[in-house]
């Protein structure tokens, strides 16, 4: 039996590959080892075309336990305790089945977190979609949002981990290609860490959790090419969720960790049994021999093909200590879960499958895990179709604009979302989403963890390394504001097709903004992951970088981002900030009153960022912050409405030479809003930061005035603003 | 005072309930596991919220075969405190412990957001100190939390002082919008809100903690 390029390429290898499958095996492979090369070496699993240009991010720093290469990565936050957290991307399955898609996108990210021996403690999400107003794709996203917030609710509410936070956005670039980024971190003790590693040959290899089903087959490769026409019909490959399997699972792994039995624990996520078992044997330097009559099965007549290629969810797999299986068991057998030997650890370092005895693949773990091809693929100069110079525009009403971008689809409340999402549960929820940032108390501990997800897809099309450093700095920026130093990043990249040199530009672009970026604001980068092929009918999604960013502080109650009294001076720590017509084509503004892109992102000077922010974590640990708000999406005059949707006002006055868009709404970072009852010691500490401190105005009840441009009640703002979500999914 | 926590497969707010009671009321607090008939020597029973056995039949309908709730309806007809919160709540209906059932919110969303009640009665171990008709803010979080029953029922529940808390702006569609309601012997509660989210400063709202202390003061005097 010979293999055809048929056969070779749907499996989304290239002819060369398969050369190279050749020459490591020195035969011809089975068509189940084919299969297993085909989801190992898939972009998904391998970022063959990434992997070269992640190297440059920086990943270390004292307070990094463990970096890239495991599961999550672990960061120490003193008294013996760490956090473990990643994002990880399920863009292509939430566009075929939205539901089930973000479902198992919560789910996956959870287990690699839990597989680490961490309690998940907060969730996030990064989402974008398309137009809700398109008159041809306008319905067809209104029903991927329902689907995807009802998924994430269905499966975090249901687990027991609060989703507190996130993003979300409307651009017609993601109509084709939503993208659902889910962020999770975990909690533990130093000593409670577990690695997925098959260490101690003649150890056994125990499967738990869910039984194996026919559902996700192909999955890691599906996520590794564009959509066309009959993406459609791939809606098999797309896994089914069930949160309460998954929360069983979660207690019975952490229950079964504290035996002492369990060696290394991996969980089966994209490419299920065989990931986890050629990555458990390579990150070792073992081999791992597996019956598949031993698999726990929930259909009849699986092939072996089909069970080492199934994504069902909710299953892990473990090396317990040779003789102590019954600890394993009962442990699992408590929680009413399957658990079984499948295999044993060997000394070869071989992936060796039998089905019944008969060796049915039998392959290199090392190969599979780590000698995957590596690309140094072309690129040129990032794909942009846009103007440098900006339209000719000119306000004839200014409260009028602060409105609509206020109701805007980006800008607008995002309650309708997630009041969905139980961010309360496990009580640790100090400040929820909506916020700059979310933050959970550590029980047991005087810390907290803040956390923020950022992303601006516009920004980093216009150019991608400067958009890159610019979403960093606004995410250190969201945890500074809330008094929290940022101490650890991860990154989720999502892109268009590598193989288009013009966006690789833009992958490679961005990666190197974001490795000086997190070098310069000392985050690490511990982990994260790679979504490219977003592509649908040859049209790329902006480059869209997402980052999450997590920061320590000590627990307390949180400076909220409203103004909390009336007659405080309020202070623009940073100032007003520069902007000029072409560095403001990449704002709200821009996309919702004027509908249109150009020129570049606004100019960030990171020195002058960081001091800021050094001074705002200043401010804020003195207690000298009634409030605090960072200016982002709308620039001041949005950040100024969205602080007084408590009910009291400002009374604010510009002295500017910017014309007055640009004065009002300019995206120019580095600027924080806070109202003090001290602005004196405000501006002390700002200065001794060499940064700026305006006293712009004061607080006052019921009214928002920017003078000489804005005047109007905050009910007259705050509605729209609150009701514009939910009247556009109608 | 010792509260009993039920862990059943799938509870989630179970550490919740054992943190507020004994890290924010000081008390003591065993988990009790749901295979089990041993209540640990409780005085207090708390059936915590979260989605027991998955939940993917009917809130709460597999949990009432489970063996602890054959113990806690025993505890219960001997005039034990129980106290069931959001999945607890469905759970005790479910059980026949409490009347009515929980159906999908009116609106079909679930809905997580901090709620203002109004008690509706002071005349219960679980609302001595409170004062009538004072207003609190306690967070719901759930999908079906809309009560409902027969009109006879609910006319019953009103007639004998048995609706223990309002909501003032009822969010899920409740009948009469009952939040919450006690046993004809008064010593079953069954509420949507989880007063357990609202018992530590950090967390926004102390105004669940009142449950907890009418508890505490009404067991103390029972013991003396």
């Amino acid at each position: 039996m010979s293999l055809t390029l048929q056969e070779v390429s749907a499996h989304r290898l290239t002819w060369s590959e398969y050369e190279k499958i050749l020459s490591l095996l020195g035969r011809e492979p089975t068509f189940t080892e084919l299969g297993i090369f085909g989801v190992m070496w898939s972009e998904h699993c391998s970022y063959k075309s990434s992997r070269i240009h992640l190297r440059k991010l920086p990943s270390r720093s004292k307070l990094v336990l463990v970096g890239p290469g495991e599961n999550a990565g672990i960061i120490d936050i003193g008294d013996n305790v760490a956090i473990a957290f990643k994002i990880e991307s399920h863009n292509h399955p939430s566009f075929i089945e939205p539901f089930q898609g973000a479902a198992t996108g919560v789910g996956g990210i959870l287990r690699d977190i839990f597989t680490m021996g961490a309690r998940p403690i907060a969730v996030m999400d990064a989402l974008r979609f398309g137009k809700l107003d398109s008159s041809e794709t306008g319905q067809r996203n209104k029903r991927i949002v329902h689907g995807v917030v009802s998924g994430i609710s269905h499966y975090g509410n249901c687990f027991g981990v609060p989703t507190v936070g996130g993003e979300c956005v409307f651009e017609s670039c993601y109509d084709g290609n939503p993208l659902v980024n889910v962020f999770a971190l975990g909690v533990f003790k130093h000593d409670e860490i577990f690695f997925g590693r098959a260490t101690g040959v003649g150890n056994p290899v125990i499967y738990v959790g869910a039984k194996t089903g026919r559902d996700g087959i192909h999955g890691a490769s599906m996520a590794s090419e564009e959509f066309s026409e009959e993406s459609k019909d791939k809606r098999p490959n797309v896994q089914v969720g069930d949160p309460f399997m998954e929360k069983l699972l979660l207690e019975a792994c952490l229950e079964v960790m504290k035996t002492g039995a369990v060696v290394g624990i991996q969980d089966m996520g994209a490419a299920g049994l065989t990931c986890s078992t050629c990555e458990m044997g390579s990150r070792a330097g073992t081999g791992v021999e597996i019956d598949l009559k031993y698999v726990p099965q929930r259909e009849t007549g699986m092939t072996p093909y089909e069970i080492m290629l199934s994504e069902s969810q909710e299953r892990m797999l473990l090396v317990a200590e040779k003789g102590r299986e019954q600890e394993v068991f009962d442990v699992f057998h408590k929680w009413g879960l399957d658990a079984a030997v499948v295999g044993v650890v060997t000394d070869d370092g071989m992936l060796r499958v039998r089905n019944h005895g008969e060796i049915v693949a039998e392959l290199s773990n090392r190969a599979l895990a780590d000698e995957a091809p590596l690309y140094d693929r072309p690129y040129t100069k990032p794909h942009r179709t846009v103007p440098m110079e900006a339209p000719a525009f000119a306000s004839t009403d200014l409260t009028g604009d602060l409105t609509r971008l206020l109701a805007s689809s980006d800008v607008c409340s995002k309650a309708w979302i997630w009041d969905q999402y139980d961010w309360m549960v496990r009580t640790n929820t100090t400040q929820g989403p909506g916020s700059d940032a979310a933050i959970v108390r550590i029980k047991e501990t005087d810390s907290s963890i803040a956390m923020a997800l950022d992303g601006n897809g516009r920004y980093c099309y216009l150019d991608p390394r400067e958009g890159a450093k610019l979403i960093v700095a606004e995410c250190c920026r969201n945890l500074s504001t809330s008094g929290a130093l940022p101490i650890a990043a991860t990154n989720n990249l999502n892109f268009g097709n590598p193989e288009r040199p013009e966006i690789m530009a833009q992958l490679v672009e961005a990666i190197e903004g974001i490795a000086e970026a997190c070098s310069f604001f000392e985050t690490p980068i511990t982990g994260g992951n790679v979504s490219l092929y977003n592509e649908t009918l040859g049209e790329a999604i902006y480059p869209t970088p997402v980052m999450g960013i997590v920061g320590i502080l000590k627990t307390a109650a949180p400076i909220p981002m409203q103004f909390a009294q009336p007659g405080r001076d309020i202070v623009l720590l940073g100032g007003l900030g520069a902007s000029d017509e072409t560095h403001f084509g990449g704002t709200q503004y821009a996309k919702v009153i004027l509908d249109t892109l150009w020129g570049l992102p606004p100019q960030l000077d990171m020195d002058y960022e960081k001091r800021v922010q050094a001074a705002m974590r200043e401010i804020a640990q003195a207690g000298l912050a009634e409030s605090a708000h960072d200016l982002s999406d709308g620039g001041l005059a949005v950040a100024l409405a969205e602080a007084s949707f408590r009910g009291i006002g400002a009374h604010v006055s510009i002295e500017s030479t910017l014309r007055p868009e640009l004065a009002l709404f300019h995206e120019g970072p580095s600027r924080i809003l806070v109202s003090t009852a001290s602005p004196g010691q405000v501006r002390e500490i700002a200065a001794k930061y060499g940064v700026a401190a305006d006293v712009i105005g004061k607080t006052v009840n019921d009214q928002l005035t920017i003078g000489p441009w804005v005047d109007c009640s905050i009910a007259q703002l705050q509605r729209p603003w609150k009701t514009a979500l939910e009247e556009a999914l109608h | 005072m010792k509260f009993g926590v039920v862990v059943f497969p799938g509870s989630n707010c179970d550490h919740d309930a054992w943190y507020a009671t004994t890290r924010n009321l000081g008390q003591q607090a065993e988990f009790l596991w749901h295979h089990s008939e041993d209540l640990k020597g409780a005085d207090a029973i708390i059936l915590p919220g979260g989605f027991s056995y998955g939940d993917y039949l009917r809130c709460g309908a597999i949990a009432r075969f489970s063996p602890i709730m054959n113990a806690v309806r025993r505890f219960a007809q001997e005039g034990g405190p129980v106290m069931g919160f959001c999945n607890g709540f469905q759970i005790l209906c479910e059980a026949g412990l409490l009347p009515g059932a929980l159906l999908r919110n009116a609106g079909m969303k679930f809905i997580c957001r901090p709620v203002e009640l109004e008690v509706a009665t002071t005349n219960s171990p679980f609302t001595n100190e409170f004062s009538l008709r004072q207003h609190l803010t306690i967070p719901i979080a759930h999908g079906e939390g809309c009560y409902q029953a027969e009109e006879s029922v609910l006319d019953q529940l009103e007639a004998e002082d048995r609706v223990a808390f309002r909501y003032v702006d009822n969010p899920n569609g409740s009948a009469r919008s009952i939040a919450g309601i006690l046993s004809a012997g008064r010593n079953v509660l069954g509420m949507m809100p989880h007063p357990e989210r609202a018992a530590d400063p950090l967390m926004g709202s102390t105004d669940g903690r009142l449950i907890f202390d009418s508890l505490i003061s009404a067991y103390a005097l029972t013991s003396k």
